[in-house]
């Protein structure tokens, strides 16, 4: 069991967790992730680590809600506990003085970026910042990319915040401008790692982007999450999860990561039905209680529940 | 614990032993048990395990436990079985061996008590196995953790990396020598591929959690969640958190692929990875269980090898629902690894054997997934290193066989991560760790290990073994000081 120490939700649908894991915070290095697993019946999903305080003991995972995993984790709230937490996973960025390094965080993923960009700043670096999102909320951790970097650029899709447009499309004005750039490491959803990745070939500038197929237990044991890099089988959780953009089969990981599709859309079906459900019995046993000016506890209602 | 009689009650003369058949394990019928993961093997009642004890020739010199990897006393834990003191018979196992009710469920006793049996040169071997299993459910039905005698402590600490066969080996042998013994294991559950490999079918989970259970009462400290490597270092344990010794028992890891086209197509899985969403994760059960499988049901599937992974692969493939199951070996049956019970189990259960056949590429079907495997026949030629005949390729065999799910089952290599986060540990050119044959010392001071981390990919028995003389080794470490 893995404590929340604090739980808040930085954009709609995306959720910080503190967390005390000790080994865990003594031990994580920027581009490096956790797998949590909720409860007995849960799945082992691969989570961003944000950042980690080694003094307290705590590491701090961003999680935006999709499907059922990680929208029952989202519900979470301090004081709550983590069933399994292992980590910290993959290997380390490579970090040191590139010169001018691009860091590019899109949605989420900006989450898995930071501690990156904050190690590249520390390493002597010229850190320009590019974030994206659909939409002005779905642009997370500015002050904090601010803070590691000497220039941040937002773009949102529709405009509601920064530049409208894509990373991509600031990316390319840098380049055009003749801005020097050494590395690039872009980690945001697959179509924008790969616009990235397009774009930065034809310029020789090496880029790196960190993936996140299906994994189940993070520690090469399975091989559930290889990735196909230059025609060759390489898994993210020990090869990984950074690798030459260049280099990636971007079309293979789409494909492989649609593998589970029916049952991920039966798992969120099934979790809506038995919230509706939950409602109802919660709205009816509420308005019976209410006629006795009580309210129902939770044992209550998973009674009524298990009664069904 | 009782005394070994030194003559036992047999009261059927030796001659006639040799004429009594071997008494059958009672088994789920195959069109039943193929559609459920429950149990195929229900069994000895006592009344079956004391006519099979009745057989044992009872060997001046036991050729069955010279060839057991770890000395079980067999011929004295049988006449206890025919003296009908169960717990006792239970405890004589346990002398040699802590997962008694494991071993006499996966071992593969034909190639060593069984295949050494006497009794093999007229007829059917003593039923070892079968009376391991029998004394040893006896026993945790009627465990009594209050019985439980500690040794004293030593105030040496142990750490034990990996909770599969050769970690939970090595610490039931120190922690009932009086060391304090803390195991880590990488997953939640522990086990090691005793719960993700092996399926629900062959061995139960529940038979694994009760050992575990009694070894925890014997004293031994699991922490489940540490990948040792990255959660935590082999120098940290020794030198930041008080370990006296290490004894790595990480297995073997990393799933081998064929280096062949199409192995990355939706459909393709490592056995590991087939094994571990059932075993592990449960995915027979989604959604009650939140891991996915993809939907076998009236499918063709194939595995690819010849070995115990490979035969617990297609089986659970049945059992999801399967229309068609194959297995597709390069060499002919003679050669498959596997114990002799799965493959006959299998059959009947209606898996094809597809042997001196060889898949080329895997085929899809235009939208990612798999749509068949090309296959190639062979025939056997000269014999190789392994002893085995060598196939050769058929000149113009090649054919598509149509399937929906492929799983690779055709070994393992050495996990790296302990390895490349241990200074000086030496290893082989294949990556496994090097450790003395005797003793199970590797090229650190206080640093053991043994199991597929040493051999590369073998049996449950084999680490035991290993973890049985790393125990012995690190038992003379900690008393003597001595490396």
């Amino acid at each position: 069991m893995f404590k929340i120490i604090h739980a808040e939700f930085i954009a709609p649908g995306i959720k910080r967790f503190v967390i005390e894991a000790p080994r865990i915070a003594r031990k994580q290095r920027p581009g490096q992730f956790v797998i949590i697993r909720i409860n007995e019946r849960g799945e082992r999903i691969p989570l961003t680590i944000e950042r980690s305080d080694p003094e307290k003991g705590t590491v701090n995972i961003v999680v935006q809600s999709i499907g059922k995993t990680t929208t029952t984790l989202n519900r979470l709230e301090t004081g709550g506990s983590i069933l399994d937490i292992v980590g910290p996973l993959g290997k380390p960025s490579e970090v040191k003085n590139f010169g001018t390094v691009v860091v590019m965080g899109g949605g989420v993923g900006t989450a898995m970026a930071y501690p990156t960009a904050a190690a590249m700043k520390r390493a002597g670096n010229r850190v320009i910042t590019i974030l994206g999102g659909r939409n002005k909320d779905l642009v997370i951790l500015e002050e904090e990319m601010r803070e590691v970097s000497d220039t941040v650029f937002v773009t949102t899709d529709d405009g509601s915040y920064g530049e409208k447009g894509l990373v991509t499309d600031r990316l390319r004005q840098l380049i055009e401008n003749g801005t020097r750039i050494d590395e690039v490491l872009a980690v945001g959803p697959i179509p924008m790692m790969r616009a990235v990745a397009e774009m930065t070939r034809k310029e020789r500038i090496h880029t790196m982007v960190s993936l996140n197929p299906i994994m189940i237990d993070g520690t090469g044991m399975c091989g559930g999450c290889r990735v196909l890099v230059e025609g060759k089988s390489e898994f993210a959780c020990v090869d990984g999860p950074e690798f030459d953009a260049h280099r990636v089969d971007f079309a293979v990981l789409v494909q492989r990561n649609a593998m589970y599709r029916e049952a991920e859309k039966q798992s969120m079906a099934l979790l809506k039905e038995e919230e509706t459900k939950r409602e109802c019995e919660y709205e009816k046993l509420q308005a019976r209680s209410e006629a006795r000016t009580e309210v129902p506890r939770e044992a209550e209602v998973a009674g009524a529940l298990e009664g069904k | 614990m009782s005394t070994t009689p030194t003559r036992s009650k047999n009261p059927v003369p030796n001659k006639e032993r040799m004429k009594m058949p071997r008494q059958h394990m009672p088994e789920q019928l195959p069109q039943i048990r193929n559609k459920q993961f429950t149990e195929v093997n229900l069994g000895y009642s006592a009344e079956l395990a004391r006519q099979e004890a009745l057989r044992c020739l009872e060997c001046a010199k036991p050729t069955c436990t010279r060839d057991c990897p770890v000395g079980v006393k067999v011929k004295e834990f049988v006449q206890l079985i025919v003296d009908g003191d169960y717990l006792g018979a239970a405890a004589k196992i346990r002398e040699d061996n802590v997962l008694p009710a494991i071993t006499g469920r996966v071992c593969p006793q034909e190639d060593h008590c069984e295949g050494a049996c006497l009794l093999c040169k007229k007829g059917e071997s003593l039923g070892i196995g079968y009376l391991e299993r029998f004394v040893a459910d006896y026993e945790q039905q009627h465990f009594d953790p209050t019985t439980i005698v500690k040794a004293p402590p030593t105030g040496k600490k142990v750490a034990i990396v990996g909770s599969g066969p050769s970690g939970l080996t090595a610490a039931g042998d120190l922690v009932q020598k009086g060391h304090e013994v803390h195991v880590f294991e990488a997953l939640h559950e522990i086990g090691g591929v005793l719960v993700y490999g092996i399926p629900e079918f062959r061995l139960p989970k529940k038979i694994i959690r009760e050992q575990v259970d009694i070894m925890r009462a014997m004293g031994v400290v699991f922490e489940t969640d540490v990948v040792v490597g990255r959660t935590v270092t082999i120098d940290e344990l020794l030198n930041e958190e008080g370990y006296d010794a290490v004894f790595i028992g990480t297995g073997a890891g990393l799933p081998q692929f064929m280096g062949i086209p199409g192995e990355h197509l939706n459909g393709v899985y490592s056995a590991n990875e087939f094994l571990t969403r059932i075993n592990l994760m449960h995915a027979y059960e989604f959604p009650k269980y939140d891991e996915p499988m993809v939907d076998f049901r009236g499918k063709n599937v194939a595995v690819i090898g010849g070995g115990n992974t490979a035969l617990d692969s297609i089986r659970s493939a049945l059992r999801l629902g399967a229309g068609k199951a194959f297995i597709l070996y390069r060499r002919s049956e003679a050669e498959m690894p596997a114990r002799k019970e799965e493959v006959k189990h299998a059959k009947e259960e209606g898996v094809e054997f597809h042997v001196l056949t060889a898949p080329l590429e895997f085929v899809d079907d235009g939208k990612g997934w798999l749509a068949g495997a090309r296959c190639q026949k062979m025939e056997l030629g000269e014999a190789d290193a392994s002893g085995r005949r060598r196939p050769v390729a058929i000149e113009g065999s090649e054919y598509v066989v149509p399937l929906s799910v492929a799983v690779i089952a055709i070994g393992t290599t050495a996990n790296p991560i302990v390895q490349s986060t241990t200074p000086g540990l030496a290893t082989t050119k294949k990556g496994y760790i090097q450790a003395d044959e005797a003793s199970q010392k590797t090229s650190r001071r206080g640093v053991f290990a043994g199991g597929d981390i040493v051999t590369g990919g073998a049996t449950v028995i084999l680490a035991m073994g290993a973890g049985r003389r790393a125990a012995t080794g690190i038992h003379q470490y900690l008393t003597t000081g001595e490396w």
